[in-house]
C-alpha cells in the first residue's frame, strides 16, 4: 500500500488561472500571518497564535481539491487551512481579537475558528482531538450518500496520540470517505519529531490497509496533484487514505516562542526559507514557465495585501460581544 | 383524569421502546457501540433492534469507546443523531476528551455555527458483584460541565419519556441507566409521551422530612419512607430526574414544605451530587431549614468485590431511616 510519489515530475494538470489562484491563497496566508505575529507583538491580539508560515502549500494544495461542501477538521495552527477552505480573513481577524463580529461571535479565538458554510468542522486546540470529528463527518457524508469528503488536518505530533489509530481502524472498517493530512513540520512544540516518532510513519496507516502516501509539503502543485488523486479515490467510494506532507514551521510553537536556539539551528531555518519557500518555489515554476511574469505576481501580492489591511481595519473597529452574550450558546 | 392504556415494562424494555419508536420516528437516529447489534449489549436492552433497522443503523464497534464516542461527535455535528452505548459507566473515562473537550463545547465555542444532538448511553451502581473498574456511579462528572446535560432515569416510566427528550434534544446528553435495575417492572402508558428536562417528579408525598434521591437511590428513598411511615414520620421523595438542568424550585419547595432534607445519590459522596443539591437547598430554604441538609453517597473508597463490604459502601434503606429518624428526632 505504501508508495512515494516522485513530487517534481507530477503533471499536475494545473491551468494557469488555477496556478495564480493557489500563489494568490498562499499569500493571503503568508500575509495574515505575518499581520497576527505584528498585532501580537503590538499587543493589540489578546491571547497567542500559533502561525502556519511556511507550510502555506500544505492548506492551499489539499483544499484546491476539495469542493465547497467537503468537511475538513483543523488544529490550533489552524488559520492556513481556514483560509484555503474559504474563510474571509476580515471574520478570522475579528475573531483573533475577540470581537462579535469573528467566525464564533468571539468565543473561539485563534484556535476554534469553525465555518459551516466552507465545511469547516473546527480547528481544535487539543492535539489529535479532531480526528474522530473528521471520520464521524465521513460517516454522515457516507451514511446519506452525499459524495461528500473529510479531510482531517494535524500535525505530527497528533501521531502520539492514541485516538488517531482507533480512528483509523474505525474508517478502514467501515470504509469512510476520511483523508487523514499529516502536517510534518518536523516540530512536536520544541522537540524534533525523530525524538518522539518510533518507526516509519507510513507504515502505521498501512498497518490498518489505509492507502499512504508522502509529498513535498512545500510544493503546492505536488500536493495538489497528490490530494487530487487521493480525494478522487475516495469520494468514489475506495475509503480512507492518508497523506504525509513534509514541510517546515519557519516561526516558533507560538508567536511568543522567539530564541529557538534551544532546540533547532538558526541556520536550518535559513535553508528551508531560501531553498524551499512555498511561495517563491510556485513563483519560479510559473514565471520559468512563461505562465505569469514578475508583474502579475507582484499585483496579486499588492492586491492581498490591500485585503489584508482592509480585513484588519475592520476587524479593528469591529464591536466586542456585550455581557449580554456570555451565556449565551452554552446549549443549542 | 382521562383513562390512559398502561402496561408493566420493565426498565430495559422502557429504554428499548424509546429507542425503537424514536428510530421509526426519525431516520437520522442511529446507535453505535460494542455488542449492540445481534447481541443486544450484556444486558439484552437493545435486543431485536438491529433485526428491525439494519446494521447501517444499529451499528457494532471495535472497543475503541473514545473513537466512537469521536465519531459520533462528528457524525451529529453534521446531521445525524447517534445514541452510542457505553456498556459500563465507568468506560467514560475513556470518552472524557471527547465528550468534555469536543461535545459539551463545540456549540459555544464555534459562536452557536455546529450543534451537537447526540446521546451517550451509559450505566450507573454498584451491588452487581462486578468490583472498582465495573460498580462506579460516575454522573457528577458530566454534570460538572457546562454544554452537557445529564439525566438519570428510576422507573421505566421516566426512562422512557426521558430518553425520547434525549434523543430529540439538540445538545449531547449524558443518560445514566442503573445496571441493577434493568429488570425492575413499572407501568409504562402505550400512547407516545416524552419528558422535559429540568423537571424534578415527586415521587411520594409528605410532610415531615424530604429525601431527595436520584436513579438507583429513587427505590432505596421510597423504602425509607415506608419504614418512616411505620413510625409516623411522613417523608416526601423528589426525584430531580436529571442533574443537569436540574429542577431547584422544586427541591427548595420541598425542602420549605417539610424543614428537613436527606440527598441520597450513589456517586462518591465528595465533591459530589450530594454536594451540590445540599447546597442549592441551603441556599434556597435557609430560613426554613430546622436542621443542616444530610448529604448520603457512595463511600469514598474503590467499589470492593467482596459481597458484605461492596454493600456497605452505597446507602441503604435502613441507613437513610436512620438518618431521617434521627433529623425528625424520633427514638
Amino acid at each position: 500500500m505504501t508508495t512515494a510519489t516522485n513530487q517534481s515530475k507530477t503533471d499536475s494538470g494545473l491551468g494557469t488561472e488555477q496556478l495564480l489562484r493557489m500563489y494568490k491563497q498562499m499569500v493571503s496566508i503568508r500575509l495574515f500571518e505575518e499581520q497576527v505575529n505584528d498585532l501580537y507583538t503590538r499587543a493589540l491580539m489578546p491571547g497567542l497564535a500559533h502561525l502556519y508560515i511556511g507550510e502555506e502549500a500544505v492548506a492551499v494544495g489539499i483544499c484546491e481539491a476539495l469542493n465547497r461542501d467537503d468537511y475538513i477538521t483543523s488544529t490550533h495552527r489552524g488559520h492556513g487551512h481556514c483560509l484555503a477552505k474559504g474563510a474571509a480573513a476580515d471574520r478570522m481577524f475579528a475573531e483573533l481579537l475577540g470581537k462579535e463580529a469573528g467566525y464564533c461571535r468571539g468565543k473561539g479565538g485563534s484556535m476554534h475558528i469553525a465555518d459551516p458554510k466552507s465545511g469547516n468542522l473546527g480547528a481544535n486546540a487539543i492535539v489529535g482531538g479532531s480526528v474522530g470529528i473528521a471520520a464521524g463527518a465521513a460517516f454522515s457524508a457516507k451514511h446519506f450518500g452525499t459524495k461528500q469528503v473529510a479531510v482531517c488536518f494535524f500535525g505530527e505530533g497528533a501521531l502520539g496520540q492514541g485516538l488517531l489509530y482507533e480512528v483509523m481502524n474505525l474508517a478502514r472498517l467501515w470504509d469512510l470517505p476520511v483523508i487523514y493530512v499529516c502536517e510534518n513540520n518536523m516540530y512536536n512544540e520544541y522537540t524534533h519529531f525523530s525524538e518522539t516518532t518510533a518507526g516509519d510513519i507510513l507504515a502505521r496507516p498501512a498497518a490498518f490497509g489505509i492507502p499512504a502516501e508522502s509529498v513535498d509539503g512545500q510544493d503546492v502543485r505536488a500536493v495538489y496533484a497528490t490530494a487530487k488523486r487521493l480525494v478522487d479515490q475516495t469520494r468514489s467510494g475506495k475509503g480512507p487514505a492518508f497523506l504525509l506532507c513534509n514541510t517546515y514551521r519557519y516561526r516558533g510553537h507560538h508567536v511568543g516562542d522567539v530564541n529557538r536556539e534551544y532546540y533547532r539551528a538558526k541556520l536550518e531555518e535559513q535553508r528551508w526559507m531560501a531553498e524551499r519557500d512555498p511561495i517563491k518555489l510556485l513563483a519560479d515554476w510559473v514565471t520559468g514557465q512563461k505562465l505569469a511574469d514578475k508583474a502579475q505576481l507582484d499585483e496579486i501580492q499588492k492586491q492581498v495585501k490591500s485585503e489584508i489591511d482592509t480585513a484588519v481595519d475592520f476587524a479593528t473597529k469591529a464591536a466586542y460581544p456585550g455581557m449580554d452574550q456570555l451565556e449565551e450558546d452554552i446549549y443549542a | 383524569m382521562p383513562e390512559v392504556a398502561v402496561r408493566e415494562l420493565t426498565l430495559g424494555e422502557a429504554v428499548r421502546e424509546a429507542l425503537a419508536e424514536e428510530m421509526r420516528r426519525d431516520s437520522r437516529v442511529c446507535l453505535i457501540g460494542e455488542d449492540v447489534a445481534e447481541a443486544g449489549t450484556p444486558f439484552k436492552v437493545l435486543s431485536g433492534l438491529v433485526e428491525e433497522f439494519g446494521k447501517s443503523r444499529v451499528i457494532d464497534t471495535p472497543i475503541s469507546e473514545a473513537g466512537f464516542t469521536g465519531v459520533a461527535v462528528g457524525a451529529a455535528m453534521t446531521g445525524l443523531r447517534p445514541v452510542v452505548d457505553i456498556m459500563f459507566g465507568d468506560f467514560v473515562t475513556l470518552t472524557m476528551d471527547q465528550m468534555v473537550n469536543q461535545a459539551a463545547k463545540v456549540h459555544y465555542m464555534s459562536g452557536g455555527a455546529w450543534k451537537v444532538p447526540m446521546v451517550m448511553r451509559a450505566t450507573l451502581g454498584a451491588s452487581r458483584r462486578s468490583a472498582a473498574q465495573h460498580s462506579q456511579s460516575l454522573h457528577a462528572w458530566f454534570s460538572h460541565i457546562p454544554g452537557l446535560k445529564v439525566a438519570l432515569p428510576s422507573t421505566p416510566y421516566d426512562a422512557k419519556g426521558l430518553m425520547k427528550t434525549a434523543i430529540r434534544d439538540e445538545n449531547p446528553v449524558i443518560f445514566f441507566e442503573d445496571k441493577m435495575m434493568f429488570k425492575f417492572k413499572g407501568p409504562v402508558p402505550i400512547e407516545e409521551y416524552t419528558i422535559p428536562f429540568g423537571v424534578a417528579d415527586i415521587k411520594r408525598e409528605g410532610d415531615d422530612i424530604t429525601v431527595v434521591a436520584t436513579s438507583s437511590m429513587v427505590q432505596v428513598a421510597l423504602g425509607a419512607a415506608t419504614m418512616l411511615e411505620e413510625i409516623g414520620i411522613g417523608a416526601e421523595v423528589v426525584d430531580p430526574r436529571t442533574t443537569w438542568p436540574l429542577d431547584e424550585k422544586t427541591l427548595i419547595e420541598s425542602a420549605k414544605k417539610t424543614s428537613r432534607v436527606i440527598v441520597v445519590d450513589e456517586g462518591y459522596e465528595r465533591y459530589g451530587v450530594t454536594a451540590e443539591i445540599a447546597s442549592v437547598i441551603a441556599t434556597g430554604a435557609f430560613y426554613d431549614l430546622d436542621a443542616p441538609v444530610k448529604r448520603i453517597g457512595a463511600m469514598h473508597v474503590p467499589v470492593p468485590f467482596s459481597p458484605h463490604l461492596e454493600d456497605a459502601t452505597i446507602p441503604s434503606e435502613q441507613q437513610v431511616f436512620e438518618a431521617a429518624r434521627a433529623m425528625c428526632k424520633r427514638s
